[in-house]
């Protein structure tokens, strides 16, 4: 199981309590599993990923493991502990705004 | 008793304000959808059980949301707003051509007469529709074949704020963009005019009297005089008597022509409301005093209402969804601040009052009366 956490705004959206924990196909990419949380919970297309390209949008940013994963190819494996499910993909709202 | 209905929209989020016919004791609910902009909230004529919602954010994109049961709970519904087509390119600031690109669902609007109609004005400006209640959306895309590639955005961007349906036609459709002026459909959103002949932007287009780019903010109509429109243009308010093809100033003795919202009275369809601002650099009311304007001859002499108002150091705005008439027979009119003000008046402005004081700065405002 993937261990995902997702901005405040987008749990209140999905209606999730506290961290998600998603199966994905082997071997779990970055795409893969956003499309297994888009997937798991439709209310959040278009809101990470835009809807048309299906690119990361401008101020969402990715994290596993402490290293920034915001540019890396979606077809890129996770690191093992994220796939293991002891490390979390983490989605978050860039900085923005002052 | 009937129930009024005021439902607020604001930067960060939602509030519905609810109270009784007397319009003095107000119950404020929210927010809802807390932390994210709500550019609209609005109830539908056939059941006011239903509302719906623009929820957006910089962050997240664009989320429509739809209730049936007054606001109580909220179900998101489609959000995938596509351009028909190759969506071509406007004019950008700098006067070259941008690509059309998605942002924000900027106005909401059901249809009178059937359930499931609704209608959506998004930036970058155009329109689309929805006949499934929200669930899935389809563009009326003639309307940006009227020239679409000379409109360019205003500084709040691009956006078609404005969609009012004529009520005893149902093909026809009055929509308005900022900056690309009005348009008009008369058959059912196949076909568009632009409905700007009258409108003079002298000193902002370098041809005044252009077909299309006039800024338009916002446009109103009484419901008992389908072809007689008041407008709020950037600088200017304007009538036209015959459904758009020409327009006239009446602009009259007011402080300043310039502002956002205008609305018509419910009953009266010669009384108008609009909120002077001093000018396009200065988006505050003139000398700091917070006044509706209401003409009670369709335009050109001009009340100022203020009581109740604040009459000194006041420097808020009213945005152009944000002022809304209500149906009871002594006629409410509401409108919010950016200051999150939501003012209401139960005698059609003879008096308001602070039905909240404190929301977030207030992006719209829709009223109901529920039965």
């Amino acid at each position: 199981m993937i261990w995902i956490i997702i901005p405040a705004h987008l749990r209140t959206l999905s209606r999730v309590n506290g961290d998600l924990r998603l199966q994905v196909e082997e071997p779990p990419t970055l795409g893969s599993v956003l499309d297994a949380l888009e997937a798991a919970h439709p209310m959040l297309r278009g809101t990470i990923l835009d809807l048309r390209t299906k690119k990361r949008r401008p101020f969402i940013r990715f994290f596993a493991c402490g290293e920034g994963w915001s540019d890396e190819a979606f077809d890129t494996p996770l690191p093992d502990a994220v796939i293991a499910g002891t490390q979390p993909l983490r989605i978050v709202g860039a900085m923005a705004g002052g | 008793m009937s129930t009024v209905r005021v439902a607020v929209g604001t930067r960060k989020g939602a509030f519905i304000l609810t109270s009784n016919e007397k319009r003095e004791d107000w119950k404020v609910e929210g927010p809802y959808f807390a932390g994210w902009e709500i550019y609209h909230i609005v109830g539908t004529p056939l059941d006011p059980d239903r509302l719906y919602a623009s929820q957006s954010s910089g962050w997240f994109g664009q989320v429509i949301q739809r209730s049936n049961d007054g606001g109580k709970s909220w179900e998101t519904e489609g959000n995938d707003f596509a351009y028909e087509g190759v969506p071509g390119t406007h004019k950008w600031y700098d006067g070259s051509q941008h690509p059309w690109e998605f942002m924000r669902v900027w106005h909401l609007e059901p249809s009178p007469t059937n359930l499931d109609l609704l209608y959506a004005g998004v930036e970058d400006a155009g329109l689309f529709r929805s006949s499934d209640g929200a669930r899935t959306w389809q563009e009326m895309s003639g309307l940006r074949s009227v020239k679409g590639n000379l409109w360019q955005p205003g500084a709040g961007g691009m956006c078609l704020h404005t969609i009012v349906l004529s009520p005893d036609n149902p093909d026809r459709i009055f929509v308005a963009i900022s900056a690309a002026g009005a348009f008009r459909t008369d058959d059912g959103g196949t076909t568009w005019l632009p409905v700007n002949r009258g409108l003079r932007s002298e000193g902002e287009l370098p041809d005044p009297n252009v077909e299309v780019g006039h800024c338009v903010h916002s446009i109103a109509m009484h419901q008992s005089r389908p072809d007689v429109l008041f407008m709020q243009k950037h600088w200017d308010v304007m009538r036209t008597d015959n459904a758009g093809d020409l327009w006239h100033e009446v602009s009259g003795n007011l402080p300043s022509d310039f502002g956002f919202p205008i609305a018509v009275h419910a009953h009266e369809p010669d009384t108008i409301y609009v909120v002077p601002i001093k000018s396009d650099s200065e988006h505050f009311p003139p000398e700091g005093k917070l006044r509706v304007y209401r003409s009670r001859t369709g335009g050109n002499e001009w009340e100022a209402l203020t009581k109740g108002l604040p009459q000194s150091d006041c420097y808020v705005n009213v945005l152009r969804n944000a002022l809304a008439v209500d149906s009871l027979e002594s006629c409410g009119v509401y409108f919010g601040t950016t200051g999150g003000q939501v003012y209401g008046s139960a005698d059609s402005g003879d008096s308001w009052t602070p039905i909240v004081r404190d929301l977030p700065p207030v992006l719209s405002v829709e009223v109901q009366i529920l039965p």
